[in-house]
């Protein structure tokens, strides 16, 4: 059974901060595709496509039958440890400051055996579901876990490293003025987070929701504008070393395109929200969170940033929205170069529209603020980077990784009807 | 795999290998590979009286001679070869190197090839070394720990001893017997002897594997010559015939866990080539870099039956004295590992059995010899499996 | 001439003396002061912001300085009579083309403090205004007139007192508007809320009657004052400069009023 984990202590003012190191994080540009779908969660192997033999490592050609074609499918969790070990010396600085650390193989029940991490809880020669996320390095591995739920298992320690558990961390929501802010802090308290400080611009503008916010036990007003370089560094300054977790719920929308817009004003807003409040925030907040990110059970690990789907493809309707979005998806794909070697996860959830004022004349299916709250919590609690949310989100990005040139010619055609 | 259409393999008649030389090893050296392979290069010359020109063939095995390969060191040692090879089998390539110089020299592609290993060992390159080994090790291996061959070696060794009937005190029996017979051999870099009772209370590693499982990695290297029995006479060259040697690579793939190596394939036509039983064998040279592996060599070259390793090693003694006389040099766990001329050990020493070149460590009356390598842990196994035996001047 | 130049002679000296007081009717711009807020279909009212451009670092290494934004109505602001539709087509209405004397003049200050603070929805009345001149004398024609509602002690959410049902602050209604305008010929009006109408404003008849009627008749409005209750009743001379804005139609300013110290 896993220890459970402890709040913990206070930080030693003399001692000096652990600098992250990281495990190997050099890969084959193949087994990117590995990483790629662990970033979501996914575990998914080489299949070819002329004899279905399921291979493992990553390789460019079938080793049964030599064809060339070998795509990327989902396969199943199951499988069985056949072997183990606890390695007690490790070539890796990293991990030798982790000793002992647990492996073993698995025979996938999809074929291939394979190395992975192995969760305290796995018993030797037992039944293992193997899930694959990226480790602190940024890249895809596996690991197996005790089929079934144990007592505290999000708490051991190997796992732990591979999610972003909002347990006993301080968490940053950067605009709780929303019903999404104040469900997002709702969810986050509800989650174990020791603090979660939401940042409250302009407190010169009343807001709804505003006491029951400042009732949830654990919650911090903070005066926050991202608009407004001098508040967010004031905030870093005040909070920056000890912001675990980030996540940004400010967002900006208008419906409108270019052509129907008088100006750029409300452009000009949408981006001073949209792109450079993440600017701003990845300014002040960045360093201190890459500076920590190996700082204990309490370590800085994630980054979370809320993005409409249409970042990916621009919908007119919402053109200039979109294209702010789409600024702010290519910001976040920045920060994630920036914090890579970090350990703090940057994590991009695509959603469809949400149920609030601005879509509100747009038809369901819709995602509700709290829908969306609980997504990112169970999220970090995964450890994934990259969450698509909500029936339209889930189709465009399908239909995105068809072919993105077929979907701009299908959200820029005629609109019937 | 099919072995019905495969031809068989013919002899290696009328070829022999000769003047085994090793460079004592060093724990750390400055020198860089070039140095070490260049003094195997220059023993071999002193120990044959033989110069550049005498030697029209090259194989050479280096993990750290890096940008280089053997085609530099053609020039960078003056040498003019009409045969070359670089050997990237690890511990499989002293006896790889041995088979296909063989070749080399029977088909007359070559009459005398130098045939040398070595690695030297910075403070940082083992390490440097493991990180740049292989893709497959990259991208699914080195992320899960970074054991390195600690960690590799302990599932194989867990899944063996979770299978089989073998115990840490079996294993623990062959590495006294190794560091038993490293005391007579003045080069080990482990010069003071080990007890049962300290291999059992060692510090772990990777459970199961603890500390006196593992190899030093070090620098050092060997060599030894490859030509016909006709030349070695004209040379007053004392030699071991060459009966049998087989390599194999990437067999059983489909093992969820590596439990026994390629061996198992080509033992029988390997026995069937040298006319010889494993019973006849004198003394046996393993790659032990782990003792799992050297159990998985008793049985897959058929000295016992698959699984029997255990009552194997209970049943015999294995110093140079004992009932199976095994690594008389006293093997990578007690000389040290200098890399790829860890690979090469095993050979040198059987050379050195079988011509009268060892001296507190001989084994007396010792006549044939076989020497198994093993290399290239690539993802999660070893890849690299080849055998040899070889037999003295009057056997 | 010379009696003239005995004048600014005169100011000069009671200025260095300090007979005259130099009193600051301007509130610092910070990014966090509130602006008039909208309903959220229409264009908002930028807030004040600053970027720095370097700070003696790499940047620059000598020297400090920064890029700051805001709209022409954010922080303590001058209205001009372009600003509001009715003045649209007034000519020298904009606050690059009004001519400058308008900029300094004599300044009247209604002290409707202790009413606002008995009403927040209180507003100015022709009535309240006739009372003052029984007091004060009338309002001479040309004077800038100052409602002092000490509002500008009011911060945070207080300051533009928002409810569900919008602003709650003091203004003027329509009547008291014409009041000054029709009949006393004012310059321009100035008050310490957000705006120069009243929170409700929207509500009354013309909506917004101060913006309205006095950009309509080509007067400039003043708002988002402080330090009021530091003027006197009449006597001092208001100095209101806005930034020459091609086509502005207002423009953050300092405000700054001369008293006379000795004045009784």
């Amino acid at each position: 059974m896993t220890e459970p984990l402890k709040r913990p202590s206070k930080k030693n003012p003399q001692k000096r901060t652990v600098l992250p190191t990281l495990p190997p994080h050099a890969r084959s540009r193949k087994a990117l595709a590995f990483t790629a779908a662990a970033a979501e969660g996914v575990l998914k192997l080489q299949q070819c496509a002329a004899c279905t033999h399921i291979t493992y490592p990553p390789r460019e050609i079938c080793p049964k039958c030599w064809s060339m074609d070998l795509s990327w499918v989902p396969v199943s969790e199951g499988g069985e440890l056949v072997s183990e070990t606890t390695l007690r010396t490790s070539i890796n600085t990293h991990f030798r400051e982790r000793m002992p650390w647990r492996i073993g193989t698995v025979q996938l029940d999809a074929g291939p055996s394979v190395l992975a991490h192995v969760h305290g809880d796995v018993e030797a020669y037992s039944r293992v579901r193997v899930i694959a996320r990226t480790d602190k390095s940024g890249q895809g591995v596996m690991m197996a876990l005790p089929e079934k739920e144990t007592p505290n298992m999000a708490d051991d320690r190997q796992l732990r490293a591979l999610t972003c558990d909002p347990k006993f961390r301080r968490v940053l929501i950067t605009d709780g003025r929303t019903e999404l802010g104040q469900a997002m802090a709702r969810a986050l308290a509800d989650a174990g987070a020791s603090i979660v400080f939401v940042g409250i611009a302009e407190a010169w503008r009343p807001y709804a929701g505003s006491a029951e916010l400042a009732g949830i036990p654990g919650v911090e007003i903070m005066p926050l504008d991202i608009t407004d370089t001098i508040s967010v560094e004031e905030l870093a300054g005040e909070i920056g070393g000890k912001t675990d977790i980030l996540i940004n719920t400010a967002e900006y929308v208008r419906p409108g395109g270019a052509m129907e817009r008088d100006g750029v004003v409300t452009a000009r807003d949408e981006m001073e929200i949209n792109y450079f409040g993440l600017m701003r925030l990845i300014q002040a907040f960045g360093p201190g969170m890459k500076f920590r990110g190996a700082d204990g059970d309490n370590s800085a690990c994630a980054w979370v940033n809320l993005l409409s789907v249409y970042a990916l493809s621009n919908w007119a309707a919402f053109g200039t929205t979109s294209a702010s979005q789409a600024a702010a998806y290519s910001l976040s794909q920045c920060l994630r170069g920036e914090l890579a070697g970090s350990g703090v996860k940057v994590m991009n959830v695509l959603f469809g529209p949400l149920d609030e004022s601005w879509r509100q004349p747009l038809p369901p299916p819709k995602v509700t603020p709290k829908r969306l709250a609980r997504t990112v919590v169970e999220s970090l609690q995964q450890g994934l980077e990259n969450v698509t949310l909500g029936p339209v989100a889930e189709d465009v990005v399908r239909r995105f990784r068809e072919d993105p040139m077929v979907l701009e010619r299908e959200l820029t055609q005629i609109q019937l009807g | 795999m099919s072995q019905k259409h495969t031809r068989r393999r013919t002899s290696y008649d009328g070829i022999v290998v000769t003047v085994p030389v090793s460079v004592a090893y060093e724990r750390y050296s400055p020198e860089p590979a070039h140095w070490w392979l260049g003094r195997a290069l220059s023993k071999l010359g002193e120990s044959a009286d033989i110069g550049a020109g005498d030697i029209d063939g090259l194989c050479a095995s280096s993990f750290t001679l890096f940008p280089d390969t053997a085609v530099g060191l053609s020039q960078h040692f003056g040498l003019t070869p009409r045969w070359l090879d670089h050997i990237p089998t690890g511990g499989a390539s002293g006896v790889i190197a041995l088979r296909r110089a063989a070749r080399a020299v029977q088909s007359g592609d070559a009459n005398v090839v130098a045939c040398i290993a070595g690695d030297t060992n910075h403070v940082d390159s083992f390490r440097s070394m493991l990180t740049s080994f292989s893709r497959f090790s990259q991208d699914a291996s080195y992320p899960y720990g970074s054991g390195g061959p600690n960690g590799s070696f302990a599932l194989m060794t867990r899944d063996y001893m979770n299978t089989y009937d073998v115990t840490r005190e079996d294993f623990g029996k062959l590495c006294v017997a190794q560091r038993k017979n490293a005391l007579n051999f003045p080069t080990a870099l482990m010069k003071s002897p080990l007890s049962l009772e300290q291999y059992l209370d060692a510090r772990r590693i990777s459970d199961p594997i603890t500390l006196y499982d593992c190899v030093m990695p070090c620098a050092g290297a060997e060599g030894y010559l490859v030509m016909s029995e006709d030349r070695a006479r004209e040379l007053r060259l004392p030699f071991a015939r060459v009966l049998s040697t087989i390599e194999r690579h990437n067999a059983f793939p489909d093992d969820a866990v590596q439990i026994r190596g390629g061996w198992a394939l080509d033992k029988d036509e390997f026995w069937d080539m040298a006319g010889v039983a494993p019973c006849d064998i004198d003394l046996l040279q393993t790659y032990d870099d782990y003792p799992v592996v050297i159990a998985m060599q008793f049985e897959d070259l058929g000295f016992c039956e698959k699984g029997t390793a255990g009552e194997f090693i209970r049943a015999n003694t294995f110093t140079t004295d004992g009932s199976f006389p095994h690594n008389t040099s006293g093997g990578q766990l007690s000389v040290g590992q200098a890399g790829a001329a860890g690979g090469y050990l095993g050979i040198v020493e059987a050379i050195r059995q079988l011509t009268g070149g060892a001296a507190d460590n001989a084994v007396a009356g010792a006549k044939l010899a076989a020497v198994a390598g093993f290399g290239m842990i690539n993802f999660d196994r070893g890849l690299c499996s080849a055998a040899a035996i070889l037999a003295g001047e009057d056997a | 001439m010379t009696t003239k130049k005995n004048i600014l002679s005169d100011i000069g000296q009671a200025l260095l003396s300090g007979e005259i007081d130099t009193i600051d009717l301007t509130h610092t711009l910070d990014p966090d002061f509130p602006v008039i807020v909208l309903p959220p279909e229409f264009g908002q009212c930028a807030r004040f912001r600053v970027e720095e451009v370097s700070r003696y670092d790499e940047r620059g290494p000598a020297w400090y300085w920064r890029n700051f934004s805001c709209g022409e109505h954010t922080g303590t602001h001058f209205d001009a009579p372009v600003h509001w539709i009715s003045g649209k087509d007034l000519p020298d209405a904009a606050v690059d083309s009004i001519p400058p004397d308008a900029f300094v003049g004599p300044v009247c200050v209604f002290d409707c403090s202790a009413e606002s603070q008995a009403d927040e929805d209180f507003l100015l009345t022709p009535n309240f205004i006739r009372k003052w001149e029984e007091s004060h004398g009338k309002i001479q024609a040309g004077s800038w007139v100052l409602m002092r509602t000490d509002w500008s002690k009011r911060s945070g959410a207080e300051y533009l007192n928002m409810r569900d049902d919008g602003a709650h602050t003091p203004g003027p209604d329509a009547d008291a508007m014409r009041y000054l305008i029709d009949k006393r010929d004012i310059r321009g009006f100035g008050t310490e809320t957000v705006g120069t109408d009243a929170g409700q404003a929207t509500h009354l008849s013309p909506p917004y009657p101060a913006h309205y009627l006095l950009h309509g008749a080509n007067r400039y409005g003043l708002q988002c004052l402080a330090n009021l209750d530091k003027l006197p009743a009449t006597g001092a001379i208001l100095v209101c400069p806005p930034l020459k804005i091609k086509h502005g139609s207002g423009s953050p300013l300092r405000v700054l009023a001369l008293v006379d110290r000795s004045a009784p």
